[in-house]
């Protein structure tokens, strides 16, 4: 049985939401599509925007999603810089730009948006990285001339900008107010290898102390310039540039009073449906995935694709139909040279074995298992180990299984 | 069918690969390698979700 639906509309054009719109009209749905999205720009790849993007080696028109003949044959009603404005559940009523309209299924994929320093609104020289225009601004300052950049937060977007950065010739500071850096998502143990690497390249990486103040000096122009931080030991840092890459906050505001239950993202139950004809899929996404036994959030690329299509797939379905969504989440990472892949996860109790290669050359893979469980693999320039690892996780191997079919490697 | 890759936009991640291993293949050069470029019709629907799930949109597919 099929669900009789005329009109899906699908708010944000972005990843999730082009996957959305692709997938719907692959499993022959041919009614109305409506892909609404806030910004100007036809749907556009992010990766690229704090690696080739930003470096100059890649131009505008090779970020687009699908090519202009694949676009105009999905047949959608696209409207750009149109905002989703308010939305009501259970009437069904969708607002844009302050207009009410009605949808017979919705999809949510309105992504993510940056943590900004306190009281930075305007100071010159202060970026974040989400977006288009976002390295559009960053890109221009590089090729202004700036000299010293310093990256406040040692998450993967940050590193990528100071490796693109450093790549080009700048200065390039990155403080994080954490002990390890990327500890939070790759343990302690290789969050320090990929700090080794920073550290290798010419980063000034700095560790255990957070930022205590922008300093800024007055511009002719009137307004205020970054000219550098001030840590909380008191030391400065100077700075013509400043990228904060501090987090981001899924865009939920819109929906509030929706009657959907808002907790760091749109819940959802196991299949991404969010109330009765809605989903959502991508960084806004809040589901729970079975795999795990957990309610998650993911803010990967892969997972932006794979959820817009099973959250399309699961709005013409019943609810009979419905299959969970329970990916092992994957992620890639370019730094200099160097491919960073995590499949699966690590916990800050696993124990971490080095399968493969060597950790000093940054060539490896490392797994993460615990109390008998393997929970993932974190690749240095080891895809295929890494793609071969992301099955073994798939299948829900145990620890001995895992160590037992890397032990074949090399 | 024909597989195509166009190699100045492959960056080796092997996504392909864990979709169809017999087809693809990312060698210890990091290099992908292509298998088999003429694979049978059966293999269709796992290509097609191969061409979909590339990051770099590298992979076509030629009838
Ligand atoms: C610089 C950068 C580099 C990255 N590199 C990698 C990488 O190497 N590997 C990896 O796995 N992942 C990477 N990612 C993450 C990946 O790009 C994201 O996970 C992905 O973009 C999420 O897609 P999405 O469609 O869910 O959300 P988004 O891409 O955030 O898109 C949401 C869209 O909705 C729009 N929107 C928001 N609110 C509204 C509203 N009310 N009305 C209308 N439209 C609205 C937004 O403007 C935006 O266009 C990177 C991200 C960035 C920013
Ligand atoms: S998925 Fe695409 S980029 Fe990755 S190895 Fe295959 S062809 Fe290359």
């Amino acid at each position: 049985m099929t669900l009789l639906r005329e009109r899906i509309t699908i708010v944000g054009a972005s990843l999730a939401g082009y996957w959305a719109a692709e997938t719907l009209r692959r499993d022959g749905f041919e009614g109305l599509i409506s892909l609404v999205g806030d910004e100007q720009h036809e749907p556009y790849d992010r990766p690229p925007l704090s690696k080739k993007y930003l470096a100059g080696d890649v131009r505008r028109d090779q970020l687009a999603l699908g090519d202009v003949d694949k676009l105009d044959a999905l047949d959608l009603d696209l409207r750009l810089g149109q905002r989703a404005t308010g939305l009501d559940v259970a009437s069904q009523l969708l607002e844009v730009n302050g207009v009410s309209e009605s949808y017979d299924g919705l999809i949510l994929a309105t992504g993510a948006r940056c943590r900004t320093l306190p009281s930075t609104d305007g100071v010159m020289g202060v970026h974040t990285l989400r977006t288009l225009d976002d390295a559009e601004a960053i890109r221009t300052a590089l090729q202004d001339g700036a000299e010293q950049m310093v990256v406040v937060g040692a998450g993967f977007v940050g590193a990528e900008v100071a490796a693109t950065a450093v790549n080009s010739g700048m200065l390039v500071t990155m403080v994080e107010a954490l002990e390890a850096p990327f500890s939070r998502v790759l343990g302690q143990e290789m969050g320090m290898v990929l700090a080794d690497l920073h550290r290798s390249h010419g980063v000034d990486l700095r560790t255990g102390v957070g930022v205590d103040e922008v300093l800024t000096a007055p511009t002719r122009s009137g307004g205020d310039r970054v000219v550098g931080v001030r840590l909380v030991d008191g030391t400065e840092v100077s700075a013509d540039l400043l990228v904060a890459g501090i987090g981001v906050i899924p865009n939920v505001d819109w929906m509030e009073g929706s009657g959907l239950d808002l907790v760091d993202g749109v819940v959802c139950d196991a299949t991404c449906l969010a109330a009765p004809n809605v989903v959502a899929a991508g960084d806004v996404a809040r589901w729970f995935n079975v795999r795990y036994g957990e309610s998650m959030r993911v803010e990967h690329w892969d997972n932006a694709v794979q959820q817009g299509a099973h959250a399309a797939r699961r709005l013409l379905q019943t609810d009979e139909e419905a299959q969970p969504f329970n990916p092992v989440p994957w992620f890639w990472s370019d730094q200099y040279d160097r491919k960073v892949q995590l499949a699966g996860r690590s916990s800050p109790d696993a124990d971490v074995r080095v399968m493969t290669g060597s950790v000093d050359e940054h060539r490896f893979v490392a797994f993460y298992g615990h109390e008998g469980r393997f929970l993932g693999a974190l690749g240095m320039n080891r895809p295929r180990h890494v793609m071969q690892s992301k099955g073994l996780l798939e299948q829900d191997v145990s620890w001995d299984e895992a160590l037992a079919f890397a032990a074949e490697w090399d | 069918m024909r597989v195509l890759v166009d190699f100045d936009l492959c960056e080796s991640n092997a996504i392909c690969m864990q979709i169809a291993p017999d087809i693809f293949e990312v060698r210890d050069d990091d290099f992908l390698y292509i298998l088999n470029d003429t694979p049978g019709d059966e293999r269709r629907v796992v290509l097609e979700e191969s061409v979909q799930r590339c990051p770099k949109q590298a992979i076509s597919l030629q009838e």
